[in-house]
């Protein structure tokens, strides 16, 4: 009998996609989900596992779904997962879980995430809260970030029985989850909502905390009385192209631009009292996800053109196919093979136009993609009233300068002893985007679950 | 939330806040700045420390209503609290350790010049504070400042209170009466920084300037703070908000903060229309 074809993720149309910052991706109804799980095979040996950074039961949780029995499936989810309805909109599947799947072979492979999805959303919906009767131990973990690998690693210790202290420095927990992801591929209610479930679990958060200011991680350590503290401060500073005119005004790091609509929420400026400025036409510099995300928030805050500027090909751009498609279908136009070299301004010190060079591609560099490089005399401007930066984010040196003892790389991250999340200082941890660079939310998590692991081991041999 | 334990109005729009935010207090330093936002649907909004109290817990800012969210802040009473309070933030200030220090406050940069005076006069340093504003009404903290400075000069534009005209006015008379002053800290419009550094320089007297950048997290991670320094590009919020003043591009720092002028007056016409709507009704 030939199987079923993958069921289509239902889409809002680009047209209105535009007019506002709903959710995109509406998600599986359950007759969908239904229909979805039932083309899954059940193997033996589920390869798509491996693929997982953390370990879900895949097969499990699907074999749920087909019995029609949601609160086993989110259960079974849970268990290793503890933000499956975030985890299901932005984790990459097609390089993860799904790119495992024996039916991948055939070009379809079983729509995993959009599963996790239906059950992360329905268990959410239900409201229902862990229980909380296991056995309670005295030692105290500090957290430091409630990010994915922050929320993660709390959430996990949390079950293990510790007393879990997040420290956040922002006024919203969920890091990059709360002030990068924009509301219409990740709905702050869905953040929220995974985020109370982590605190249900008995973790505390403490907002308003910029730990290497308001407390250093050695008196967390000294003074108030926590026995490991995990550090997953993420990529929190913004790279810059250091080229001439940068600092006009109509500039912005991706980082700023996105906090400012996603956790200032300035799209609802002035009922949101922090303010944007996007003119008609928007450069935005880079090809990862975050420049994506960029560019299609431009859109919605009325851009009319829309540029991505990326250095490479296609090809190499680092950015989710499908995020690409998105960008596309909303009218973003694509500018491949051209770097910036100068901004131009205004007398008054608004940007006017952005110079840019033709790029061709030459000999594979370290990463394995070919090396781009400039074609002499090829410059030419596009005119443009806001430009957003999105080349990448370096750790930030906040913790590093505050902390003794703690050993970074020379571009700031957190040097790690092994996979765990060991650090050079006795009781501290690290993961995610402060130890590896931007990476995915997903990774991010990984790096949280063991380190998690790793100072539960830590504290039973210590205490 | 973080309770307001103390409110004076020191100036027509300059008004004086202690908060409760033992966390804070217990680190700060002069020259660090906290972050705050109002409610739910503020904005954040960076504010120099003027005082701190560890034994209290609080952390006294100053502001002035010239935006939406100071004027906000205004508002409030003691007893009510603002949602979010973040810090201390920055680096704290080097202070030299003796010698003769001029310390001087423009406005409500006045305000955080303060701390550090004080800060000065307990390490035995010899200072000469110089305050200016527009008229007498709006000069702050002038009689805390005279009694902890050695010397205490005022000057104002209309020449209401103290020598008339500006504070780069007293400065000069300073030097050119030959007093030797080993190093000039000045915090205020980014013109009088200017103006400042543009007397300094010439005679290589070391200056440090506080700049009240655009900012959203204030720990690093938005850029919206950016300074040129020497040519280089850094952030007001984890390199600053102090720099040596010979280094600083102020022209480009004045541009900087207008980025926001127009959809800021925006917001401030509909809340003033909101404001009228609510009276209205009553």
């Amino acid at each position: 009998m030939p199987r079923k074809n993958r069921q289509d993720m239902p889409l809002l149309d680009p047209e209105e996609r535009v007019l506002h910052f709903g959710e995109v991706a509406l998600g599986y109804d359950e007759e969908k989900a239904l229909a979805e799980a039932e083309r899954c095979l059940n193997c033996k040996t589920p390869l798509c596992m491996q693929g997982c950074p953390v370990n879900v039961d895949i097969p499990e949780f699907i074999a749920a779904i087909k019995e029609g029995n949601y609160d086993e499936a989110a259960s079974i989810l849970r268990r290793k997962n503890n933000l499956p309805a975030i985890c299901g909109r932005v984790c990459p599947q097609e390089n993860q879980c799904e790119k495992f799947c024996v039916l991948a072979n055939k070009g379809e492979p079983v729509a995993i995430g959009a599963l996790e999805r239906f059950v992360g959303d329905y268990h959410l919906a239900r409201g229902e809260k862990p229980d909380r009767t296991g056995e309670r131990k005295d030692q105290r973990v500090a957290v430091v970030g409630s990010g994915p690998a922050g929320l993660t690693c709390a959430a996990d210790l949390a079950r293990m029985g510790y007393q879990v202290t997040v420290f956040e420095a922002f006024h919203k927990p969920g890091g990059v989850l709360m002030y990068g992801i924009p509301e219409f591929r990740l709905p702050k209610k869905i953040v929220e909502g995974e985020i109370e479930y982590v605190k249900s679990l008995g973790v505390e958060i403490r907002l308003n905390t910029v730990v290497g200011k308001t407390v250093t991680v050695d008196e967390l350590l000294e003074e108030h009385g926590y026995d490991a503290v995990f550090i997953s401060t993420g990529a929190g500073l913004p790279y810059f192209l250091n080229i001439p005119g940068e600092n006009l005004n109509g500039v912005y790091s991706a980082n700023e631009f996105l906090t400012r609509v996603n956790l200032m929420k300035a799209y609802k400026f002035p009922e949101h009292a922090t303010p944007i400025m996007v003119g008609d036409k928007v450069a935005v510099v880079g090809g990862g996800n975050v420049a994506m995300d960029a560019a299609r928030t431009a859109r919605r805050l009325g851009a009319q053109k829309v540029y991505i500027i990326y250095r490479r090909s296609r090809e190499e751009m680092p950015a989710r196919k499908e995020e690409i498609a998105r960008a596309e279908e909303e009218g973003v136009d694509f500018r491949l093979l051209a770097n910036p070299v100068a901004i131009h301004g205004t007398e008054e010190g608004w940007v006017k136009e952005i110079e840019l060079v033709k790029m061709e591609l030459g000999e594979p560099d370290e990463s394995g993609r070919r090396r781009p490089k400039p074609v002499p005399g090829s410059n030419f401007t596009l005119e443009v009233d806001t430009i957003i930066i999105a080349i990448g984010q370096g750790p930030n040196p906040l913790i590093p300068r505050s902390t003794n003892e703690l050993q970074v790389t020379e571009r700031g991250h957190i040097v790690v002893e092994d996979e765990k999340g060991r650090t050079s200082k006795k009781a501290v941890f690290a993961g995610g985007d402060v130890v590896t660079g931007a990476a995915t939310v997903i990774e991010a998590m990984g790096a949280g679950k063991r380190a998690a692991q790793a100072i539960d081991e830590f504290l039973k041999a210590y205490f | 939330m973080y309770e307001i334990v103390r409110k004076e109005k020191l100036a027509p729009g300059i008004k004086l806040f202690e908060i409760k935010a033992p966390w804070v207090a217990r680190k700060a330093a002069p020259g660090q700045f906290i972050i705050l936002r109002v409610d739910e649907t503020g904005e954040r909004i960076p504010l120099t420390i003027a005082d701190f109290n560890r034994d209290k817990g609080t952390v006294t800012i100053v502001a002035q209503e010239v935006g939406y969210t100071t004027k906000q802040l205004g508002r409030l009473e003691p007893g009510d609290a603002v949602l979010d309070f973040t810090g201390p933030l920055g680096q704290p200030s080097e202070l030299p350790d003796s010698g003769t220090v001029t310390c001087i406050g423009g406005g409500v940069g006045i305000a955080p010049v303060y701390p550090q005076v004080k800060a000065l006069r307990e390490k035995g340093v010899y200072v000469i504070t110089i305050v200016g504003a527009r008229s007498a009404e709006y000069l702050i903290f002038t009689g805390e400042l005279e009694e902890l400075s050695n010397e205490f000069y005022i000057a104002t534009d209309d020449g209401s209170r103290g020598c008339k005209g500006f504070v780069t006015g007293v400065l000069q008379e300073l030097l050119e009466a030959d007093r030797s002053i080993d190093h000039v800290i000045a915090i205020g419009p980014v013109i009088m920084m200017k103006a400042v550094t543009a007397i300094t320089r010439p005679r290589n007297i070391s200056t440090t300037v506080s700049l009240n950048s655009l900012m959203v997290d204030g720990t690093g991670m938005c850029g919206a703070c950016r300074v040129t320094i020497d040519g280089e590009t850094k952030f007001a919020c984890i390199n600053g908000p102090e720099f040596d003043a010979f280094k600083v591009d102020f022209d480009e720092q004045l541009r900087r903060l207008s980025f926001y002028r127009d959809p800021e007056a925006k917001a401030m016409a509909k809340a003033e229309c909101r404001i009228r709507n609510a009276k209205g009704a009553e």
